[in-house]
C-alpha cells in the first residue's frame, strides 16, 4: 500500500500540515454551508459528510495533485494547461473553481517563498489548488501518492477544523472521525496515484452535487464565517 | 456473502443483451428541415419518429425539426447487459431525442454489471435536444451509465438527466453515472455520480443527503461564449451555474422525481426562452 | 528586472490593528478622506466574518469602491495577520499590481485582542487603535501592540468625560508604555487630531519612500519585567 519512501515523509508531513502558511484555514470545505442549511447537525452528519466529500471533491483533487506531479517530476508541465481545463470541468460552480484556485494562488505564494522552484512561475495565473500541489509535491520529491495523501489530508483536516467553529462538537470526537478516515484516504491516495500518468480525461470526475449548490449560497449568505 | 454467488455471471447462463442502436439526422437537401438520415434499432433499444409529447425547450411547436423516440423492446437493461447508442446530429439539422417511459435498471441472476454507452456527436450549426426520462436505480441492480457529448465549436445542446434512487420506498443498487461535454474537443463538464452500497458518504451532506432523486439540465450555446449565464442558486436544493465554456448547468436535488422535475424546470425558466418550456409560468 | 535606485517602488504598506470597536475603519476612512488628492491609496480589510468592513467603507464613499477590497480570514483574524500572512500578501500585491503605482496600502486587521499584531513580512508600519470607551487602564495594560506599534492612537477622545476617563492621564499610560514611542490623541469631532493622525503618515510614507525605514515587529508578545522579590535583581526579556 505505502509508496511513500522513507526518504519522503516528513516532506509529505510539511506539505499536508494545515500550519503550512498557504492560508488554509479560511475556507470551511463546504461544512459551514452544509451546517447552515441544516443537512449536518451531529458527528454522524459530519462524518458522512467528511467521508462523501473525500470520495468525490477529494479524489477529484487527490487525482489532479497525483497528475501534475508526475508531470513535474518529469520536468514536462505541457499538460498543465489540460489538467487545469479538465479540473474546470469537473467544478460545475463557478465559486468552487474560484475557491480551488484562490487557494492555488495561495499555496503557490507560500512555496515561493517556502522552497523555490522554477515550475511555479510556469503555471498561469491562477492555477488550481491541486495542480500547485503535485508540482510542490514533485519539488519536494513526492511522488505521485504523496502528492494525493497531501491534498487529500490538506482538505479534509482543513473541513473537520472548522467544525469546532460552526458546530457544537467535542474536538476529540472530530479527531476520531479523521482518525476513522485515514485508511480511506490513503486507498483513495492509491487510486489518484494509479491514474496519475493516463490521459487527462481520464482522471477522477466524483461530482457532489449538494456541495454545488451549497457553495454558490454561501457566496450570497450576509453571515459567514469561512470564506466558502 | 457464502455461497451465493454460485452461478458465475457469464451471457451464456444469464442471457445478457449486447444491443447497439445508431441514430442520425441530417439537413434536408433544400435546407428546410431536418431529417432522420439513420435510425438504426436494436433489440431492447427501439427508436421510432415521433410527435412532442411535452414542451420541449429550443424547438417548441416546430415541424421542421426532426424527432425521435427511444423505447424500451424489453426490461432493463439487466445485470450482464451492455446497451449503447450512437447519435449524430449532422451540421446544421436539429435533432430532438424524447423517451417513451423511465428506464429501470435491475440486477442480474449473476449479479453482473449492466452497462449503458451513449456516444452523441454534434456537428456544426447543429442542435441536439435530449430530453431523457428518468432511469430508475432499483434495488440490488449493479449499473454503469456513461454518456459522451462531442460538441463542434457552433453546436447548441440542451439535455435533461435524472436519476431516482430505487423505486418508491427501495434501497438502490450500485449505480454510476457519468457525463462527459466537450466544445471544441475542450471539457466543458464531466461529472460522475455514485450512489448506492459501494459508494461511502454519497447520502452525506456533501452529495445527496437524504435525497431520493437528482438531475441536472445542461445547455450549451455559441452565443454564451463571452457571457454564460451568471450563478443563480434559486432554490436551497438546485442552482444554475455557468460552466467553463459557454454553457450552464441546472443542478438539482430532491426527495421525489416530481419536485426534481419542477425544480429542474424552474431553473430552466431562469434562463428565459427560447430555453423556457413554459415561459409564461416565470414564478414558482 | 528590479529598480537598484528606487528599491521602495511599491507602496507602503501600512496596517491599522486593535481591539473590536476602537474604530479601525473610522481611522482608515479619515485618512483616506483627507489623504487621497495627494495619496493614490488603496485599502484591504480583514473581516472575522463576511465582508462588514470593506461595505462599510464603501458604503461612506470615501474612495472608488475597487480600491477597497476584502480578505476573509475563516474567523482567524490573529492568523490572518502575524502566523500566516499569504492571503493578505497577495491581496496587496493584486492592489498593487492593479492600481499601479499606489503610494499607500492600509491593511485592516480584524477587530481582535490586545496581542494582535502585524507581521513584518506583511506591512511596512502598523499603528494601534484604542478608545478611551474601552477604559482608561488598557494603555497602561500594556501589549505588543500598545507597546510596539509604530503609532498608537487612542481615539474618540471625545468622550472622555462621558465614561469616567481622564484622556490625558491615558495618554500618559500610554507613553510610559511605549517608552516615549509616539501616541496620538484623536477625535473625529476635532479636525486638528486628524490632521496631526494624517501628518504622521506623510512622516512615515516620507521616510519609507526614501529608503529610511526598516520595518520592526513589535512581536507577539511584549517585553515585559519580571520582578522577583527574592531576587536583588529584575531583568527583561522578550517571547519570540
Amino acid at each position: 500500500m505505502a509508496s511513500i519512501g522513507a526518504g519522503q515523509q516528513a516532506a509529505l508531513l510539511l506539505l499536508a500540515d494545515g500550519r503550512l502558511p498557504a492560508g488554509g484555514y479560511a475556507p470551511s470545505g463546504g461544512l459551514e454551508p452544509a451546517v447552515t442549511a441544516g443537512r449536518v447537525s451531529d458527528m454522524a452528519g459530519l462524518e458522512a459528510f467528511l467521508v462523501g466529500r473525500a470520495e468525490t471533491a477529494g479524489l477529484v483533487a487527490a487525482g489532479f495533485a497525483a497528475a501534475a506531479c508526475v508531470r513535474a517530476a518529469r520536468g514536462d508541465l505541457s499538460q498543465i494547461p489540460e489538467l487545469e481545463a479538465e479540473l474546470d470541468a469537473r467544478i460545475p460552480s463557478p465559486e468552487l473553481r474560484k475557491v480551488s484556485r484562490d487557494l492555488g494562488r495561495q499555496l503557490r505564494r507560500a512555496m515561493t517563498g517556502i522552497y523555490p522552484h522554477e515550475h511555479y512561475a510556469e503555471l498561469g495565473r491562477a492555477p488550481h489548488q491541486p495542480v500547485v500541489m503535485g508540482v510542490a509535491a514533485a519539488a519536494l520529491g513526492l511522488d505521485a501518492h504523496g502528492a494525493a495523501l497531501a491534498i487529500l489530508h490538506e482538505n479534509n483536516s482543513g473541513a473537520a477544523a472548522a467544525a469546532a467553529k460552526v458546530m457544537r462538537v467535542d474536538p476529540f470526537h472530530v479527531h476520531a472521525i479523521l482518525a476513522r478516515m485515514t485508511a480511506q484516504l490513503d486507498r483513495l491516495a492509491g487510486v489518484a496515484a494509479a491514474a496519475a500518468d493516463g490521459a487527462p480525461c481520464d482522471l477522477p470526475c466524483h461530482g457532489a452535487p449538494l456541495a454545488d449548490i451549497a457553495a454558490e449560497h454561501h457566496r450570497r449568505s450576509d453571515v459567514r464565517l469561512f470564506a466558502s | 456473502m457464502s455461497g451465493s454467488l454460485r452461478l458465475k455471471a457469464s451471457p451464456k447462463v444469464t442471457g445478457a443483451m449486447f444491443a447497439r442502436a445508431t441514430l442520425a439526422s441530417e439537413l434536408s437537401g433544400d435546407g428546410r428541415r431536418s431529417v432522420v438520415s439513420t435510425l438504426r434499432s436494436d433489440g431492447p433499444l427501439v427508436l421510432r419518429q415521433c410527435n412532442p409529447k411535452e414542451p420541449e425547450p429550443l424547438v417548441k411547436g416546430r415541424r421542421d425539426v426532426a424527432r425521435v423516440a427511444l423505447a424500451a423492446g424489453t426490461a432493463g437493461p439487466i445485470g450482464g447487459d451492455h446497451y449503447s447508442l450512437d447519435v449524430h446530429v449532422g451540421a446544421g439539422s436539429t435533432l430532438v431525442l424524447t423517451e417513451v417511459s423511465a428506464m429501470l435498471v435491475l440486477p442480474g441472476i449473476g449479479g453482473g454489471q449492466s452497462q449503458m454507452t451513449v456516444n452523441v456527436t454534434v456537428d456544426a450549426g447543429a442542435t441536439f435536444v435530449w430530453w431523457a426520462e428518468p432511469i430508475i436505480a432499483a434495488h440490488r441492480c449493479h449499473h454503469s451509465h456513461d454518456v459522451r457529448v462531442a460538441l463542434a465549436p457552433g453546436a447548441r445542446l440542451v439535455l435533461r438527466e435524472e436519476m431516482l434512487l430505487g423505486r418508491h420506498g427501495e434501497v438502490p443498487g450500485d449505480f454510476t453515472s457519468r457525463l462527459r461535454i466537450t466544445q471544441g474537443g475542450r471539457p466543458l463538464y464531466d461529472q460522475r455520480l455514485g450512489f448506492g452500497p459501494s459508494a461511502p458518504g454519497w447520502n452525506g451532506a456533501a452529495v445527496l443527503d437524504t435525497n431520493r432523486a437528482v438531475g441536472s439540465i445542461i445547455a450549451v450555446d455559441p452565443a454564451w461564449q463571452d457571457a454564460p449565464p451568471p450563478a443563480l442558486p434559486y432554490d436551497r436544493c438546485a442552482a444554475l451555474t455557468p460552466l467553463p465554456g459557454p454553457g450552464a448547468a441546472i443542478g438539482a436535488v430532491a426527495p421525489d422525481s416530481l419536485h426534481l422535475r419542477r425544480l429542474l424546470l424552474q431553473g430552466l425558466r431562469t434562463l428565459g426562452p427560447p430555453w423556457a418550456t413554459d415561459p409564461k409560468e416565470t414564478t414558482t | 528586472m528590479s529598480d537598484e535606485k528606487n528599491v521602495n517602488s511599491r507602496a507602503l504598506r501600512l496596517g491599522v490593528a486593535g481591539p473590536v470597536g476602537t474604530g479601525k475603519s473610522s481611522v482608515i476612512a479619515a485618512i483616506c478622506r483627507r489623504m487621497r488628492d495627494e495619496f493614490q491609496i488603496g485599502v484591504i480589510t480583514n473581516d472575522i466574518y463576511t465582508d462588514e468592513d470593506a461595505r462599510f467603507l464603501k458604503s461612506v464613499g470615501v474612495l472608488p469602491e475597487e480600491r477597497i477590497r476584502a480578505v476573509e480570514t475563516g474567523s482567524c483574524p490573529h492568523t490572518a495577520i502575524r502566523d500566516d500572512v499569504t492571503m493578505n500578501l497577495i491581496a496587496v500585491e493584486d492592489m498593487e499590481r492593479d492600481f499601479a503605482p499606489l503610494d499607500i496600502v492600509l491593511v485592516e486587521s480584524g477587530g481582535d485582542n490586545l496581542t494582535a499584531t502585524f507581521s513584518p513580512a506583511l506591512v511596512d508600519a502598523q499603528l494601534f487603535v484604542l478608545d478611551v470607551a474601552g477604559g482608561g487602564d488598557v494603555a497602561r495594560k500594556g501589549g505588543p501592540g500598545i507597546s510596539g506599534a509604530d503609532l498608537l492612537v487612542i481615539n474618540k477622545i471625545d468622550l472622555g468625560e462621558h465614561v469616567d476617563v481622564d484622556v490625558d492621564r491615558m495618554v500618559a499610560d500610554a507613553e510610559k508604555a511605549r517608552d516615549g514611542g509616539p501616541v496620538l490623541p484623536l477625535s473625529r469631532k476635532r479636525p486638528e487630531t486628524v490632521e496631526k493622525l494624517c501628518d504622521w503618515v506623510r512622516g512615515m510614507h516620507h521616510t519609507y519612500a526614501a529608503g529610511g525605514h526598516t520595518p520592526k515587529d513589535p512581536g507577539p508578545m511584549a517585553p515585559h519585567h519580571h520582578a522577583h522579590d527574592d531576587h536583588d535583581h529584575s531583568h527583561s526579556h522578550s517571547h519570540d
